[in-house]
């Protein structure tokens, strides 16, 4: 019986092995390319028709591009691949795994990949807010592609209403406090009918809690992404700002509010103003039923945003000559006339000052101005938590932040408890 | 040589069923039980034996308790009431009824919907201020909750949902046990002069009590198992209040790419699932059959 089993085994493993050969060999050039789709919209579509324009112009080389599903699962996916030995030759994944990716060893330097001063041109045509963490310990590891940054998205109708400029955003904490007052409204009952403000918080509550600590003038991580800085006093104070725009001035819903139907509470006008990412814009501007204006997220001493969204990676153990074809179909992906038209049929920022160029792209914010506003907020911009063991880290604040939003713990107790808990699982990296 | 080869056509019979099980449940079993005393595999450090590191890990780690204690309270509260809910739908739906092939259909509605889309249509009855809960509850004045999103209500929230999802399903079992059941007895209880419920409590339930033992096994290791919605309605929060254990294990397994500790949670929920498997087998199965 066991000798059959391993007969079987190996006629299956030998089966296998033929199968693998024969297809490589019957292709030219073929690249695997995972992606997540995080935004709404018909992405695989415009993804699968890049691909064919890619192989129309560059005869030899296939492109297969395989969804993945969400962030977590496309990498999830890509690292078990490389685990198996089978590594896809691209994928897009989160521009702040590029820690995880290095520590498994999985991925090449953009650096090893370009061959010419060109290419190097290319690589530094990036907007340095989006490169910022596609670099780690002086080499650049990723191009980003699919970026996104959070607006402050308001009502316009409402903020007449309330007696405010409907043309003017809060610039500040406490213009953004006082306005939320005014615009939320009650009925008889004392129940509220309309919110001043949501930023939402559950889910992956760390990337908007950015906003709110970049505004305030503090980092929550080094460049090294080697340690963390939650018990900051600037960070206790946001994360209070942020705790009491719901307990304290009522102003916003209380417990976890969730990412998913924010923008569907903006639309329905349960709320006058809301965070949220660019990725929603072109889904706003399809649905609002109302003129509504995007600002800079207001800070408290400075504007601040981060940065987050997706970029290109290059596997390890590419043939050079499939390394020059991943070369040319990212720079085919990446040339700023497409930027823009990505960036217009999704809602993503514009990787490039060179697609800001592009007729597409000037046509498009003639006709939509908020558009560039994302544009503009980037030279405030700081790359969303970038640290080693990023997952486990970034959960670690998660569960801070939405312990305090739920009120199970005050801001201060909290954050310590989450620094105590991320210096102990950074401890390695120091 | 006959007996030889009757026996080598059974083991032939068994071989596909017997390969596929091996190949992906029982050779990952044991290399769970394996992974969970090695370090994870890191290009650096490469996979090493490390004992029971990984068990002490979990014993520290107040998350996997707050899972551990959100799945029993999780089953608790989704197993007795879908139980007893499916076994009220059979009962209602046996009877001759008009539009009882349309209340049987309805019923068994939710077991057909996937758990994705499930979860999505909850989401809507749980969402504040507009979601259809608060609209039922806003005119008595007793809106403003945050079902989701609130450390109280959230893995209540998402019990609810595993029972609606679950009872249509077990009552399929009761429907069939129910038809079981020779109509003489009814007759003879009717003659008797016995009451609907002394029927109901002295023959039919102790007649139902084997299909009860099987729906329970069931839905215990469903309430380990089924978790899908967690994943699409809180992710696990506000702050672990729905993390369990499932998706403890795919968080630490597919997000940290930890193996090492994922591999050790899987041990724990196997010898839990093990554990209940074998008490209810034993401690009820006596008590199961009608005698």
């Amino acid at each position: 019986m066991t000798s059959l089993t391993r007969r079987l085994f190996t006629a299956s493993a030998l089966a296998l092995g033929l199968s693998l050969s024969a297809s490589a060999q019957a292709a030219d050039i073929e690249l695997r390319f995972y992606y997540p789709v995080a935004v709404g919209g018909p992405i695989t579509k415009i993804i699968d028709e890049y691909a064919a324009g890619f192989e129309k112009e560059n005869p030899g080389i296939k492109i297969k591009p395989i969804y993945a599903g969400d962030y977590v699962q496309t990498i999830g996916k890509a690292l078990t691949a490389v685990k198996g030995g089978d590594a896809p030759e691209l994928a897009i994944l989160l521009a702040a795994d590029i820690t995880s990716l290095v520590d498994e060893d999985a991925v090449v330097p953009v650096d090893d990949v370009i061959k010419t001063p060109a290419d190097k041109a290319w690589v530094e045509g990036f907007y340095p807010a989006f490169m910022e963490n596609a670099k780690l310990k002086g080499k650049t590891y990723a191009i980003p592609f699919q970026r996104s940054t959070p607006v402050l998205y308001w009502n316009k109708d409402m903020f007449k209403a309330a007696g405010l400029d409907p043309d003017k955003a809060p610039k500040d904490w406490n213009e953004m406090r006082d306005f939320a007052k005014k615009l939320t409204k009650k009925d008889a009952s004392g129940a509220v009918t309309q919110w001043g403000i949501e930023i939402p918080s559950d889910g992956n509550s760390l990337w908007l809690f950015t906003g709110l600590t970049t505004g305030n003038g503090v980092r929550i991580n080094n460049a090294e992404g080697t340690k963390v800085n939650f018990a900051d006093p600037k960070v206790v104070e946001a994360l209070q700002y942020w705790y009491d725009l719901s307990k304290v001035d009522g102003a916003q819903p209380a417990g976890l509010i969730n990412w998913g139907t924010t923008p569907r509470d903006f639309i329905e006008g349960r709320t006058a103003m809301m965070w949220h990412t660019t990725g929603n814009l072109t889904n706003v501007k399809t649905n609002a039923k109302f003129p509504f204006g995007i600002g800079f997220l207001p800070g408290k001493t400075q504007f601040g945003a981060p940065t987050g969204g997706g970029n290109f990676y290059f596997f390890k153990g590419m043939s050079a000559e499939k390394q020059a074809a991943a070369l040319a179909f990212v720079k085919y992906m990446t040339t700023p006339e497409r930027a823009a038209d990505w960036s217009t049929k999704t809602g993503y920022v514009a990787t490039q000052p060179a697609a800001y160029e592009t007729p597409v792209m000037k046509a498009y914010a003639a006709d939509f101005p908020a558009a560039i506003i994302a544009r503009d907020q980037l030279k405030y911009a700081v790359p969303e938590m970038t640290v080693h063991e990023n997952q486990r880290v970034t959960k670690i604040a998660n569960d801070a932040i939405q312990a305090v939003m739920t009120g199970a713990k005050p801001a201060d107790a909290a954050l310590k408890d989450a620094q105590a808990e991320a210096e102990r699982v950074l401890r390695d990296f120091n | 040589m006959n007996a030889f080869r009757l026996s080598l056509y059974g083991w032939l019979m068994v071989l596909p069923a017997a390969v596929l099980l091996a190949l992906f449940t029982h050779i990952p079993v044991v290399e769970s039980f394996v992974h969970s005393f090695m370090s994870t595999d890191k290009p650096k450090r490469p996979s090493h034996f490390v004992g029971l590191d990984h068990y002490e890990t979990l014993i520290a780690d107040p998350i996997f308790w707050k899972a551990l204690t959100n799945n029993l309270l999780y089953a608790l509260g989704s197993v007795p009431l879908s139980i007893a809910i499916a076994m009220l739908m059979a009962l209602f739906v046996n009877d001759k009824l008009a539009g009882r092939g349309f209340l049987r259909a309805a019923y068994f509605t939710p077991t057909i919907l996937p758990m994705i889309a499930v979860a999505n249509i909850w989401i809507f009855f749980f969402t504040p201020d507009y979601g259809l809960l608060e609209q039922m509850l806003k005119p008595f004045g007793l809106g403003g909750h945050n079902i989701l999103g609130s450390n109280n209500t959230a893995l209540l929230a998402v019990t609810i949902v595993a029972i609606w999802k679950e009872s249509g399903f077990f009552m399929i079992f009761y429907l069939a046990a129910l038809q079981q059941i020779s109509p003489d007895l009814k007759e003879a209880a009717a003659i008797e002069g016995t009451s609907r419920f002394t029927y109901f409590r002295r023959v039919i339930f102790p007649l139902l009590m084997p299909t009860t033992l099987f729906v329970m096994v069931n839905a215990l290791i469903n309430a380990f198992r089924v978790v899908d919605h967690i994943f699409v309605m809180t992710g696990g929060g506000p702050n672990n209040a729905t993390s369990v254990l499932l998706f403890r294990i795919y968080e630490v397994g597919f997000k940290y790419f930890d193996f090492g500790l994922a591999s050790a949670m899987t041990v724990v929920l196997l010898c839990v699932l093990g554990i209940v498997a074998l008490g209810q087998f034993f401690a009820l199965d006596r008590k199961v059959h009608y005698q």
